[in-house]
């Protein structure tokens, strides 16, 4: 939808500098008509996403957990043209592929809103560190996509623990960090083959220590206050930005002819927040950094999506659900800065019991291989601490509740009739330690079977290395 | 007089100290029992706990008289209290800018020298952290120095006792790894150089009386040199991160100059390439058995199939590199076993392989008569990340289950919302 707004926008502007061209041949008139309308191209790096080859595939006799609340036993699932054409105990495709699932469970493929593969990508190298801008506090200019290597061997690793989407951003040294993407997890030769098609845009921003410590002797901030006025000057900035813009295209079509304001790569980022199409996923960890940050966003009247981390959320998961606002969590990492020293087992859960949106999260590119077995975790220590949610529930916490995090819940994130094929087949209850992904589907093509080595997907990387096609 | 009164004091405070330790006799009945010891699994039996030490175990009920308190195990599984492998428990309570963080060296002079026991604190909040996970003791050494030697590190208990240190000087740890040649002239060539001179230099130090005045021209500083004799006499176990395929030829080799070495490598992404001869040379094995990405190209070869394979060469396999979250250990143990190794190895590289390690598994790792009473009782199968410790014995005496982090836990629970959050006592 805001794809195809966009793209006719971008045709308008072409179609105007055309016709100014044109009308420039010898016309003496034209000096005083108006100069081509000047349109930005918001998409200038578009998806080249083509998913894997597939065919109609019936998986049967499955324990169903639907991502969304619901399980079914007994299930049956069919895919078909990269969508999910029927659910139910009895469908009849006589000319798919039938895979019995006696015994294992399906469940919709895993989102991780949090991962850094490829921007941080392994090899652990200075050569491979491109994830944090950290040049001056606000750099909104910056698009991770940029600097993802699709040769991570972090993403093969990811698929074999059912990943199927995930959103990768700039770290946390700045205050605003720069553009988030979301991919899917299907890594090909040119980042724009992995682009989640028509995915909006995310942009990072950091809370706390990070960038006070990175900036501290840089010119600042220093302070969480510093902090707190960088937000603020960069939202005013982007408010007078998008003013000019205002004010431009109102000339123009009032029959003016204005000249178009600078572009300013910054503030563009910044104005895409303010009009609502880039969506701000910010890393935070104390309440009262959070409880600040809701104040700044409601007096510049834009959208928090995320609380990244969020390790207090559990301090304030009430006004986390009054402000829409989702908190993506660890389930026990606590305790290695001062900021997360108040980290409990419980957060998730306890997030999730106040209607808050609680999604699980990695930040990692070991935690991303089991967001599964995270799930579980905050599952049965919520369950101990006597807030039960039924696995199905918690089940949505690494799947449907991403999906909406990121804007993509309407293509995925739920085992529902029309959503795009993205399906794991687990070998046994995907909250035991000893279950595995069997079979992960992405847009209906088999991008990962493990009992199949020969097929398995391998970097360019990790070529004529040491371990090739080994049990990763 | 005084002399007197300070004696009967000592006495007083001696029975009393001891007192809390033999206060109670407690039997754990009903449960599945995994002894790790001859008797092996035993279901529906009894663990008897007296002076904080195993009395016995025995397989079905037993007659009871009232001495003791019973822990009804029905339907649970009880194990030795688990052993964090390789920690800095008790040296670091927040790592990052949070004032002096006991587990790194910042311009130190003590290389090998270097003691976790004069640093580690027994109010650390880690501590409950981790015990009420099932972890009841750990060895704990310092996670990040300057040089290739990470010091003696010391065994700790997870009980409420002011003086954690159960076995100070208790091994040796050094990086051999890229961490360790990065400080040492940034190349293997100085780096394995350096450390064979050094067990040379201990080699001859072994024979002299240190004073102030001794002539000493070693590379080494007196202190440091002293620290490395028990290692090449064999005494102190040498702990040895590592990860390559060939860096762990290196080490074997090493040990054919220095026969002595009690070798354990930590890390040894690259293990399974050289799983028999690690298993000839006798060395055990702490790892991270989820580590299965190519960190650096030492650990190319790295993959989920590593314990499996280690085991399958016969490899004494510890799991569990960690602080903050060892308590995850026991998922990482359970990874492994989804991945190939054995449940039985999965259980013991968390009690008995590590406690053959440090050489204290006449006192931990095994529920056996004489053995000093850690034992957990779980919900359920403690590989898997459902379960949870219902019941943790340490030293014969039952701790609460009970940390700052239920503490924060139950004062959100039940927060009183008139009142500022301060006023809510969980």
């Amino acid at each position: 939808m805001t794809k195809r707004k966009l793209s006719n926008g971008l045709l308008t502007g072409l179609t105007l500098v055309a016709a100014a061209t044109l009308v420039g041949c010898g016309d003496k008139e034209a000096k005083k008509e108006q100069a081509a309308f000047v349109e930005i191209n918001k998409n200038p790096f578009p998806s080249t996403y083509q998913a894997l080859p597939s065919v109609p595939t019936l998986i049967t006799n499955v324990m169903l957990i639907d991502g969304i609340g619901g399980q079914l036993e007994n299930a049956s699932v069919l895919l078909e043209n990269g969508k999910i054409k029927a659910i139910g105990n009895d469908i009849a495709a006589p000319n798919a592929k039938v895979i019995d699932g006696t015994g294992k469970w399906l469940t919709p493929g895993i989102i991780d809103v949090h991962s850094h593969l490829g921007v941080y990508a392994t090899p652990d190298t200075g050569s491979h560190s491109d994830g944090n801008e950290a040049t001056k506090p606000v750099t909104a200019a910056v698009w991770a996509e940029h600097s993802i290597w699709p040769q991570d061997p972090g993403f093969r690793r990811a698929l074999a623990g059912g990943v199927t989407s995930l959103h990768i951003l700039p770290g946390s040294a700045n205050l605003v960090g720069g553009r988030s993407v979301t991919v899917k997890n299907l890594p090909n030769r040119v980042i724009q083959d992995m682009k989640f098609p028509d995915a909006p845009y995310g942009m990072k921003m950091a809370c706390g220590e990070n960038p006070k410590r990175v900036y501290g002797k840089k010119g600042g901030p220093s302070t969480r206050m510093g902090n707190v006025a960088g937000y603020r000057q960069a939202w005013a900035d982007a408010q007078k930005y998008q003013r000019s813009w205002d004010k431009y295209k109102a000339d123009y079509d009032a029959g003016k002819n204005p000249q178009a304001p600078k572009r300013d790569l910054n503030l563009e980022t910044l104005a895409g927040v303010l009009a609502d199409e880039i969506m701000v996923h910010m890393h935070c960890y104390r309440a009262d950094d959070m409880g600040t940050m809701i104040d700044v966003m409601n007096e510049f009247d834009y959208q928090i999506a995320t609380f990244e981390h969020a390790v207090e959320g559990y301090k304030i998961a009430d006004k986390l659900a009054e402000n829409n606002i989702c908190a993506s969590m660890w389930a026990d990492w606590y305790g290695f800065k001062m900021e997360a020293y108040d980290g409990i087992r419980e957060n998730i859960p306890m997030v999730a019991k106040a209607q808050a949106c609680a999604i699980v999260h990695s930040d990692s590119d070991q935690g991303i291989q089991r967001l599964n077995q995270e799930a579980a975790k905050a599952f049965s220590d919520g369950k101990r601490a006597g807030i039960d949610f039924t696995q199905a529930q918690a089940f949505s916490w690494i799947t449907s509740n991403p999906a909406k995090a990121l804007g993509i819940f309407e293509q995925t994130g739920s085992l529902e009739v029309g959503k795009n094929a993205d399906v794991v087949l687990w070998t046994a209850d995907p909250f035991s330690t000893y279950s595995q992904a069997e079979l992960v589907f992405i847009d209906g093509g088999l991008a990962f079977d493990r009992t199949n080595p020969e097929g398995w997907a391998i970097s360019d990387f990790e070529l004529g290395q040491v371990g090739q096609g080994d049990h990763k | 007089m005084s002399k007197l009164t300070l004696s009967a004091i000592a006495a007083v405070t001696a029975m009393t100290l001891s007192g809390t330790v033999m206060a109670e006799k407690i039997a754990i009945t009903g449960g599945t029992v995994h002894t790790m010891a001859a008797k092996g699994t035993l279901e529906n039996a009894t663990v008897l706990i007296e002076n904080g030490i195993i009395a016995d175990v025995v397989s079905g009920g037993v007659n009871l008289d009232g001495s003791y308190r019973i822990i009804d195990a029905k339907g649970k599984v009880v194990t030795p209290g688990l052993i964090g492998a390789y920690t800095s428990l008790g040296l670091v309570e927040v790592p990052s800018w949070a004032g002096i963080n006991d587990s790194s060296t910042k311009d130190a002079k003590y290389t090998a020298a270097l003691d976790a026991s004069d640093a580690i604190s027994p109010d650390t909040t880690l501590r409950n952290i981790t015990r009420i996970e099932g972890f009841t003791s750990a060895a704990s050494v310092l996670g990040y120095t300057e040089t290739l030697y990470k010091g003696r590190g010391a065994i700790i208990t997870l009980s409420d006792d002011q003086t954690p240190v159960t076995h100070k000087q208790a091994f040796m740890a050094v990086d051999l790894s890229s961490h360790g040649a990065e400080k040492t002239g940034g190349t293997r060539a100085e780096l394995w150089g350096t450390f064979r001179n050094a067990l040379n230099e201990a080699k001859f130090a072994a024979n002299l009386k240190f004073t102030p005045q001794t002539e000493w021209h070693g590379e080494l500083s007196k202190a440091n040199v002293q620290a490395l004799v028990p290692v090449v006499s064999g005494k102190m176990p040498l702990l040895v991160h590592v990860h390559s395929a060939s860096d762990i030829r290196r080490v074997i080799e090493l040990t054919s100059d220095y026969k002595k070495l009690n070798v354990t490598l930590v890390g040894a992404a690259e293990g399974w390439r050289v799983a028999n001869e690690i298993a000839t040379a006798g060395f055990s094995v702490i790892l991270n058995p989820e580590s299965n990405l190519p960190y650096g190209f030492e650990q190319s070869g790295a993959t989920l199939a590593n314990a499996a394979r280690l085991e399958k060469a016969g490899v004494n396999i510890a799991i569990g590199i960690n602080t903050h979250n060892i308590r995850l250990a026991t998922q990482h143990a359970g990874n492994a076993v989804a991945n190939g190794l054995s449940w039985q190895a999965g259980l013991a590289s968390l009690t008995t392989a590590p406690a053959k390690i440090y050489g204290i598994d006449d006192q931990l790792g095994r529920l056996k008569k004489g053995m000093q009473a850690d034992v957990v009782v779980w919900s359920g199968d403690p590989l898997e990340v459902i379960h949870a410790p219902t019941n943790v014995i340490i030293n014969g005496e039952e701790v609460k289950l009970e940390s700052r982090q239920t503490l924060l836990r139950d004062r959100y629970l039940t927060l009183d919302t008139e009142k500022p959050q301060q006023y809510t006592r969980p």
